[in-house]
């Protein structure tokens, strides 16, 4: 039960990080025309920030559902290294607490139990009550702060300029992550080559720079590696 | 109804995502070239899905705005400097309204 505790008192800072995205994810799904309905089943079932608002914008672009889904997924791939990152901390546990283990599985509960993973020994009950803990803050905070966006959302004035909400959100999120020269070059190409790219119809456009990008960032790797041995 | 495609497709696909390694690994790991692009999804999606808005604005018809550029750039300057996404939302906002107020 102590482990329990320590993961909702650890997770408590994450509460300030993840409201004001679900909050900016309801505002803008109302603005994009979306119903509460609507606007919910996205946090409740996909519960993604940023793959949510991805999907959103090519929605509104009227990109074709495939599309939509794989660049939306694209944005996701990350979960399933996290996944793999779990499995020697979670692995023995039931089954039905790893599927609701996934289920929960964000940035900020991953980040939280692996540095408190490797900070001391627990077995893997404790691990499990930890992220437990994490979680019951996280997953409501996620929900509610969605309700409350949504719900403000048509009350909010047109000299706001919402519509530059969302580029200014993922810019922010892309800031911190430009940690690396491969980082760095893959970012640089994505921009460049989405620009090029942007006569193509239905945001392919996207799925073609993201490629490029990723290909340039691991080959930057490689350079790197290989300059360094 | 394509909507709902959308939230169900994408909340089914992101959740196998994330059972994937923790329900059916055993062990098992990802092979290292494939670990070496996967760490580069997130900084080349997101990039290139709204550098295009930046700076061809649907809001402006298209045209470039100086408001919407500054507030980008002075988003991405506190990202990268302090390393913190909500301070960095605060100074592309800030920049974004103080902008729109002074060149309308």
């Amino acid at each position: 039960m102590s482990a329990f505790r320590d993961g909702l008192r650890g997770s408590i800072p994450f509460v300030f990080v993840v409201s004001p995205f679900g909050l900016l994810f309801g505002v803008v799904g109302t603005e994009a025309g979306l119903n509460l309905l609507e606007v919910m089943g996205f946090s409740v079932l996909v519960i993604a920030g940023a793959s949510q608002f991805a999907a959103l914008q090519l929605y509104a672009e009227n990109a074709p559902t495939l599309i939509i889904l794989a660049t939306a997924l694209a944005v996701n791939l990350r979960l399933a290294m996290y996944s793999a990152a779990l499995t020697p901390h979670f692995g023995a546990a039931p089954m039905w607490q790893r599927a609701l283990i996934a289920y929960a599985l964000v940035d900020q509960n991953f980040a939280g139990s692996m540095s408190e993973f490797e900070r001391r020994e627990m077995t893997t009950a404790q691990k499990v009550a930890y992220f437990a803990g994490a979680s019951t803050t996280i997953m409501p905070a996620w929900y509610l702060a969605t309700l409350i966006g949504a719900v403000a959302g048509s009350a909010i004035p047109p000299w706001m300029a919402l519509d530059f909400a969302l580029p200014i959100t993922f810019l922010a999120m892309i800031g911190p992550m430009l940690r690396t020269l491969p980082h760095v070059a893959a970012c640089i190409v994505s921009v460049a080559a989405s620009l090029f790219f942007a006569f193509l119809p239905y945001g392919t456009g996207v799925l073609v720079a993201a490629a490029l990008a990723m290909v340039v960032g691991a080959q930057v790797e490689l350079w790197q590696k290989r300059r360094a041995a | 109804m394509k909507l709902w495609i959308i939230i169900i497709g994408l909340g089914v696909g992101t959740y196998l995502l994330r059972l994937s390694f923790l329900a059916f690994a055993g062990g098992r790991q990802f092979p290292e070239w494939a670990l070496r692009h996967l760490r580069y999804t997130a900084v080349a999606v997101l990039p290139a899905l709204i550098a295009p808005g930046v700076l061809w604005p649907a809001a402006t018809g298209g045209q470039p705005d100086p408001a919407r550029l500054a507030a980008a750039a002075a988003t991405i300057a506190v990202a990268v400097w302090t390393r913190n996404t909500l301070w960095a939302i605060g100074a592309g906002a800030a920049v974004l309204y103080a902008t729109l107020a002074l060149i309308g």
